[in-house]
């Protein structure tokens, strides 16, 4: 199936490390269009099986289904232990560079 | 001109009243606590952690579901959806995609004594994102976020409703009708002040007559009622005089600037389909068990539009009153309580109910506005105002003195009796006091006792104004007018 698959385009690698929000060099680019076509190839192989007919299934797993808690509220962590691993942080808040792009809720 | 039909979706999110958080068992309650003191490895998305589902919330959707009408679905499921943004720490978002836990609902409205069935499409859980406070670097003038993450995973409660909505006024109705509902049901506060209740809407034009629908733009950041109103007007406005001008609606997401009253581009939605929904691996699909769904049906209380028939039907009151009584669960609890204590008071009345809806929506209305509290949280207790209207049907006042009582009474929270003591409100009701009143009005108007002699019956009105006035409104109208007449015509 490899031999058959088109080898992905610059922009689409691109628009993938955009949407990762990973920085990448123009070689990595070039060299990930190699490693993620080959990736894709071998995941394509799941595109050969019929599935005329069968019931879509939720998860992985059949059979198995989530289980539920009780509402009882419980303390955690410190704020001490919540900011350990805060790349930088300002008072009791973690800090972040500026969010141009307000996403939703 | 081309007179166009606007095509109007909501979608609202409302947290859910919960006592801890929707994956985690960290405390819901992020508003009064200090930043970061409410998480746990979950909700920051540390490396090995797991979420497990609040069976509180699917409860209270699941009564959501059943107050709008919806399917209760047998087997539901959670997705990711990708959330490249630091309030939430996962980097993704666990919602639900195709299989949501209510769906195929509808909720009726009355807009202008039209019954109109605006349809909801689904209703869907998911998690609520931490908040980010903006801030300006002092020296470089660059931009940075503190995050507080308390709020990251508080259950959040999706409505999708279908575009069946044709005008503003008709948005705001659902809206208000939609989080009457939530409160009535007790699964939301509501409030769009604190932002447990959230409305974006999509709007579109099309031609009157032309069943496609027209290019939708999502309008955002809508903090009230008002705001909801104003920026669907403005945006059908806007909209019209673009296709008008020859011009193309471009599809994009719009934010209300309350300031200015108008709508700005917040960035294009043309190539938005980044989300990447897929299925959560970390939940699999619960399964909701009817016999449990039905047990939550049991739980269903006497909704907004069934009480407001109730009042309708057994009290007599006009669609209007009983509309503004039943607003809220508490003003509806408030108003049938001032009922109750008046007839403990007086007995059975055929008036009470009228009279209760009208001091409770406008007078107590007013004053509730005035003082930025809800009726039924003033210091006023229903029991009071019941006495007040007790002591006006007793005609021991008059209106005009018993709405300064109110107006006291609204801030001291003192008996309706003691008010009236307290500021010499009782009416004058002693005939012989206010004969004295009455001659001698009489005697320092000839002119107007001359006009009444002439034929002119109006002069009789100026002279129940005159002794109102001698007496500061205090003495009965009824024994007023009488001893006029009967003053006057002794004098013929």
């Amino acid at each position: 199936m490899t031999d058959q698959l088109q080898r992905l385009t610059e922009d689409e690698v691109r628009r993938v490390a955009k949407l990762c929000r990973i920085g990448l060099s123009d070689e990595e680019i070039e060299r990930l269009r190699g490693e993620m076509t080959s990736l894709i190839a071998e995941v394509s192989v799941l595109q050969s099986i019929n599935t005329i007919g069968i019931e879509p299934t939720g998860h992985a797993v059949e059979e198995v289904h989530s289980v539920m808690r009780d509402d009882t509220p419980r303390i955690a962590l410190s704020v001490v232990d919540v900011l350990s691993n805060a790349p930088r942080r300002e008072g009791d808040y973690f800090r972040v560079p500026a969010v141009m792009d307000n996403g939703e809720g | 001109m081309t007179e166009y039909e606007p095509v109007i979706g909501l979608e609202v999110h409302a947290q859910l009243i919960t006592n801890s958080k929707m994956f985690c068992s960290c405390p819901a309650d992020y508003q009064s606590a200090p930043p970061n003191t409410h998480v746990c490895p979950v909700c920051l998305g540390l490396p090995g952690t797991l979420p497990v589902i609040n069976s509180e919330a699917i409860k209270k959707i699941i009564l959501t579901g059943l107050a709008l009408n919806c399917s209760i679905a047998e087997q539901t499921k959670f997705d990711r959806k990708s959330y490249p943004y630091p309030d939430l720490m996962k980097g993704y978002q666990i919602s639900q995609f195709d299989l949501p836990i209510c769906y195929d609902g509808h909720l009726d409205i009355d807009v202008d004594g039209e019954a109109r069935r605006i349809g909801i499409e689904r209703i869907h859980m998911e998690e609520d994102v931490a908040k980010l406070f903006h801030r300006t670097e002092a020296g470089s003038g660059e931009g940075y976020a503190l995050v507080d993450v308390n709020r990251a995973g508080v259950p959040l409660m999706e409505m999708v409703g279908r575009p069946d909505i044709r005008s503003a006024e008709e948005a705001r109705q659902y809206l208000v009708a939609y989080r009457s509902i939530l409160q009535y049901i007790g699964v939301s506060t509501g409030s769009m002040e604190e932002g447990s209740f959230r409305c974006d809407a999509n709007v579109s034009i099309r031609p009157k007559g032309v069943l496609e629908y027209g290019t939708k733009v999502e309008v955002k950041n809508m903090n009230s009622f008002r705001a909801v109103f104003h920026a669907i007007e403005f945006e059908i406005e806007r909209q019209s005089k673009v296709l008008n001008e020859g011009g193309r609606i471009v599809q994009e997401t719009r934010g209300w600037v309350e300031a200015k009253g108008e709508t700005i581009s917040l960035r294009s939605k043309e190539k938005a389909n980044d989300y990447r929904f897929f299925p959560e691996p970390d939940l699999p699909p619960l399964i909701v068990k009817q016999s449990w769904v039905a047990e939550i049906a049991e739980l269903l209380p006497e909704l907004p539009i069934e009480r407001r028939v109730r009042f309708e039907d057994e009290l007599g009151l006009s669609p209007y009153d009983a509309g503004q009584v039943t607003a809220s669960p508490r003003l509806a609890d408030y108003y049938e309580s001032v009922i109750q204590h008046y007839i403990e008071i007086n007995g059975p009345s055929g008036t009470i109910a009228k009279s209760a809806a009208n001091w409770t929506i406008t007078e107590l209305g007013r004053l509730s506005n005035d003082g930025q509290i809800p009726v039924e949280d003033s210091p006023l207790k229903a029991e009071y105002l019941a006495e007040l209207i007790g002591l006006i049907d007793q005609k021991i006042i008059g209106t005009s003195q018993a709405k300064i009582a109110a107006e006291s009474m609204f801030t001291t929270g003192k008996s309706a009796k003691i008010t009236v003591e307290e500021l010499g409100l009782a009416q004058i009701t002693d005939s012989s006091a206010i004969g004295d009143a009455v001659r001698e009005v009489i005697e320092a108007n000839p002119s107007a006792v001359a006009d009444y002699m002439a034929g002119k019956e109006t002069a009789a009105k100026f002279f129940v104004g005159q002794v109102m006035k001698v007496t500061k409104g205090k003495a009965n109208p009824t024994i007023v007018s009488e001893l006029i007449i009967e003053q006057l015509e002794a004098k013929k």
